[in-house]
């Protein structure tokens, strides 16, 4: 079949130029991710989209759908990865769930609930992060990033700012402001930035604005992540 | 203030001229602007920020990405011990901390008159006459308590550089076995030469005929990827030539290109006829910044020769011409794409492949990316012909390869053999009576035990990229593979989640052995991050990391078992070391002030 390929046994249909994990999103099959977001470039850091195609593991949002390629997604193994690759981001960050603003919103805890991450498993590692409140509109909480590198890809791809840049390396990689005090506050960064609304997590927060919806009626408190395709597919592009 | 910037200016201004204020060429104008200024310092920033029009923000990513950028003072005298295992065992621990004691510092820090800060870097690549340090990134060998004694006193008596012993700084080439590569004789031209008169496809078909395999490890068949760049379609090719030789335990690229350079940049000029480029670019680890002006130099003559420019030979358009750019500390660009990112002026995280260098590589534009070795090896095959050049070897592993050889054996240094040769005649070569390990292809490489030293080097049996790292019956292979996991948890560039979070991981669980606090689950807990690793980290970096533990957990099991608790579980959280701010906060470190052990 032409533009059909098989994930777990399921045919798909793509569309030239899609990737394996655009393509699946659309037919209604979840594949895990964090660091893909519609319309912008895929980057293939988080590795949460980890398939096997061949016998080899590869991003299924770097990997071009192509016809008839066979695709192991949904399968133990593999969700064992996901599990430990999740255990390892919350670990060597400080993501404190039950009072963050993000909760219920957030692609972190979802897919740790929905991949069944009942605990964090490994030593945390504490790492001391900073917290910027200088901009009027929103503050960053740094100790939630997960370097997946999306704001830094939207201000410079779509909102043409670029605010944001991945400075340092290893376990020391962090996100960095585009203004000499390195204040977010400095910069011309605004709330209606697309930059403000792909985070993953809770690293880039608007201000004022605390629990409008309370938790448990958010929207991964609803529906599990991967039971929300459409919505992973449609959001604003 | 405008004293202030005119000195600014006057600093900056001729580095941004030599290098055409091309923002490619950032990696090259900060270490200019260091070499000035010991540092990188936020005005320089600014500056070069406008000059190159280039986000200030890039410019400070660049710098913290490279671990020999400083945006601080590191001290006029910034010493480096290379820590390599090979360094360790050469005693490089004891003289580190002669030097420490001598200044009164700790590793890393700055001493407060701004003279002087001493830590360890990654394997600077002098394993054969270790153990090696770095000062202001040049070597210094030989290391002995009576070496260390007189550098302090030079540092303290504030002689520059130029005016210690010059013996301090001598590099051998200890070549004690030659093949074909380092006995042939070859007249700067003569490989060039034969390869006009082949003709382009002429000498496409000796390098397929050869079936030579690239000699950076992977052993990608070389005509393969030449012929893929050649086809490409692209407005320029490049020849890049990756001499980030980082791979601990590897030196033979510094030798080749001390000692045998004209075969370096010939084969780099065959590479570029063949494939259609005029422009060459040698990426050289920081580490060998010593060799540079001499490198220069014979480029230099080798333009007056007309081997490089225009023209070449009187060939009407065929133009090549070989630039040198430094890398700044940091293994991941020996990655190709990560080193292609590092030419331009980018941190140096690997790309996502496909699409591969051969058709999208430096600027976009297809980009053969060989070994200094592969390119030397060329010109042989110039010179003698593709039929010659499969007569040595293996079937699948055709012509000789140099082994960088160090460790417990009585004569370190640079060995040429055919490919096939087997682990036990090198061990008898270079006088390796008690070896009990050799680690082969450096710390991502295999690590063999004796039963396997009948195995023979070929990339379908032990695959290497030269690093043969030997260790006799007293060594401990656990501490062997600690080194060689700090050593990726250092050097993990960050870009993906399984080899930044994984590296540490595995680092951290190693150490929680070596304090006597491993349990049987943290065994189970290696292999698992390993699998990981292995299987979804985004470059062989990540993929490999893990490889040293698994090898020794494999082979030498009782060197982890041994310091075990016969526990099933062990935590990891440490009560009274988590109580360390505290104590100091209340500036108390008494005995009351700890929780009590029960040893």
């Amino acid at each position: 079949m032409e533009n059909t390929f098989i994930i777990d046994g399921m045919p798909i249909p793509f569309e030239p130029g899609q990737n394996v994990l655009q393509a699946a999103l659309a037919a209604g099959i979840f594949i895990p991710h964090l660091c893909f977001y519609p319309g912008l470039k895929p980057n293939g850091n988080c590795k949460l989209c980890t398939v096997i195609i061949n016998g080899r593991h590869v991003s299924a949002c770097t990997t071009l759908a192509n016809s008839g390629i066979e695709v192991a997604n949904n399968t133990p193994e593999l969700n064992n990865k996901r599990r430990l690759m999740l255990q390892m981001l919350f670990v060597s960050g400080n993501h404190f769930c039950p009072g963050c603003e993000k909760s219920g919103n957030c692609q972190l805890q979802a897919l740790a609930y929905d991949l069944e991450m009942m605990t964090p498993h490994f030593n945390h590692f504490f790492p001391k992060r900073t917290i910027d409140a200088s901009h009027p509109e929103a503050f960053l909480d740094m100790n939630r990033c997960i370097t997946c590198g999306l704001c830094v890809q939207a201000s410079g791809e779509v909102d043409k700012k670029n605010i944001f840049a991945l400075s340092g390396r290893g376990m020391a990689s962090h996100v960095v402001i585009n203004t000499p005090s390195g204040k977010l506050g400095d910069s011309d960064f605004a709330m209606s930035d697309k930059a403000a609304r792909v985070c993953p997590v809770g690293a880039i927060l608007p201000k004022r604005r605390g629990y409008a919806i309370p938790i448990g009626e958010r929207r991964y408190d609803e529906l599990p992540i991967s039971s929300q395709t459409e919505f992973l597919t449609t959001r604003e592009t | 203030m405008s004293h202030v910037n005119s000195s600014v200016g006057g600093v900056l201004e001729p580095i941004l001229d030599r290098y055409a204020r091309n923002p490619h060429h950032l990696m090259q104008i900060l270490r200019e602007t260091q070499e000035r200024l010991d540092f990188i310092p936020e005005w320089a920033v600014d500056y070069l920020a406008e000059a190159l029009a280039l986000a200030r923000v890039h410019i400070q990513a660049v710098i913290d990405f490279y671990a020999f950028f400083y945006d601080s003072p590191r001290g006029k005298y910034r010493v480096l011990f290379s820590d390599n295992v090979t360094d360790r065992m050469q005693g490089n621990t004891a003289l580190l901390s002669r030097m420490l004691s001598k200044f009164a510092l700790d590793q890393g820090q700055v001493s407060s008159d701004g003279l002087v800060s001493i830590d360890t870097t990654s394997c600077t690549g002098m394993c054969d006459q270790g153990p090696a340090l770095l000062v202001n990134n040049y070597p210094v060998t030989q290391l002995s308590s009576q070496r260390i004694d007189q550098i302090c006193e030079l540092i303290k008596a504030q002689t520059p550089l130029v005016e210690w012993p010059s013996e301090f700084f001598n590099v051998e080439d200890n070549i004690l076995r030659r093949d074909v590569l380092l006995s042939t004789e070859m007249a700067s031209s003569q490989a060039l030469k034969r390869a006009i008169e082949l003709g382009r496809e002429g000498m496409l078909a000796e390098m397929k005929a050869s079936e030579f395999r690239g000699r950076g490890g992977a052993g990608f068949t070389t005509a393969v990827k030449w012929e893929a760049c050649k086809n490409a379609p692209g407005e320029t090719r490049y020849v890049v030539c990756n001499a980030d030789e980082g791979e601990p335990g590897t030196f033979k690229d510094r030798v080749l290109l001390a000692s045998f350079a004209e075969r370096v940049f010939e084969g780099m000029t065959i590479a570029g006829y063949v494939i259609g480029a005029s422009k060459g670019l040698v990426y050289l680890r920081a580490e060998y910044r010593f060799m540079l002006e001499k490198l220069h130099a014979i480029c230099d003559a080798r333009r007056k020769a007309n081997l490089l420019g225009k023209d070449i030979l009187g060939q009407k358009g065929f133009d090549f011409d070989i630039e040198i750019h430094m890398g700044a500390g940091a293994y991941v660009c020996g990655e190709e794409t990560a080193l292609i990112e590092s030419l331009e002026g980018k941190p140096g995280r690997p790309r996502i492949r496909p699409p591969f260098p051969a058709t999208h590589g430096y600027l976009g534009q297809p980009t053969v990316v060989n070994n200094v070795e592969t390119m030397a090896q060329t010109t042989l095959i110039a010179q003698n012909g593709g039929a010659w050049y499969h007569g040595m070897g293996t079937n699948l592993s055709t012509g000789t390869k140099l082994l960088s050889i160090a460790g417990d054996c009585d004569r370190p240094g640079i060995y040429e053999y055919t490919f096939g040769v087997r682990i036990d005649k090198i061990l008898e070569d270079c006088g390796a009576r008690n070896a009990m390990a050799v680690q082969v292809g450096g710390a991502s490489g295999t690590c063999l035990a004796r039963h396997e030293f009948g195995r023979k080097i070929a990339f379908e049996d032990v695959p290497t990229s030269g690093a043969f790292m030997i260790f006799g019956n007293n060594r401990d292979m656990f501490e062997v593979a600690r080194n060689f996991m700090h050593f990726f948890k250092h050097e993990s560039c960050g870009f993906c989640t399984p080899c930044r979070v994984g590296t540490t991981l595995m680092s951290d669980i190693l150490d929680k052995i070596a304090s006597g606090k491993g349990t049987h689950y943290e065994m189970n807990e290696l292999s698992r991050v390993h699998q990981l690793l292995r299987t979804t980290s985004h470059c062989g970096l990540g993929q490999s990391a893990g490889r040293p533990v698994y090898d020794t957990l494999q082979k030498f099991r009782p060197s982890y078992d041994r310091r075990l608790k016969h526990k099933d579980f062990e935590p990891a959280f440490d009560l009274d070391d988590a109580l360390a701010s505290a104590r100091e906060i209340m500036e108390r470190d008494d005995v009351s002030a700890h929780l009590g052990t029960e040893s």
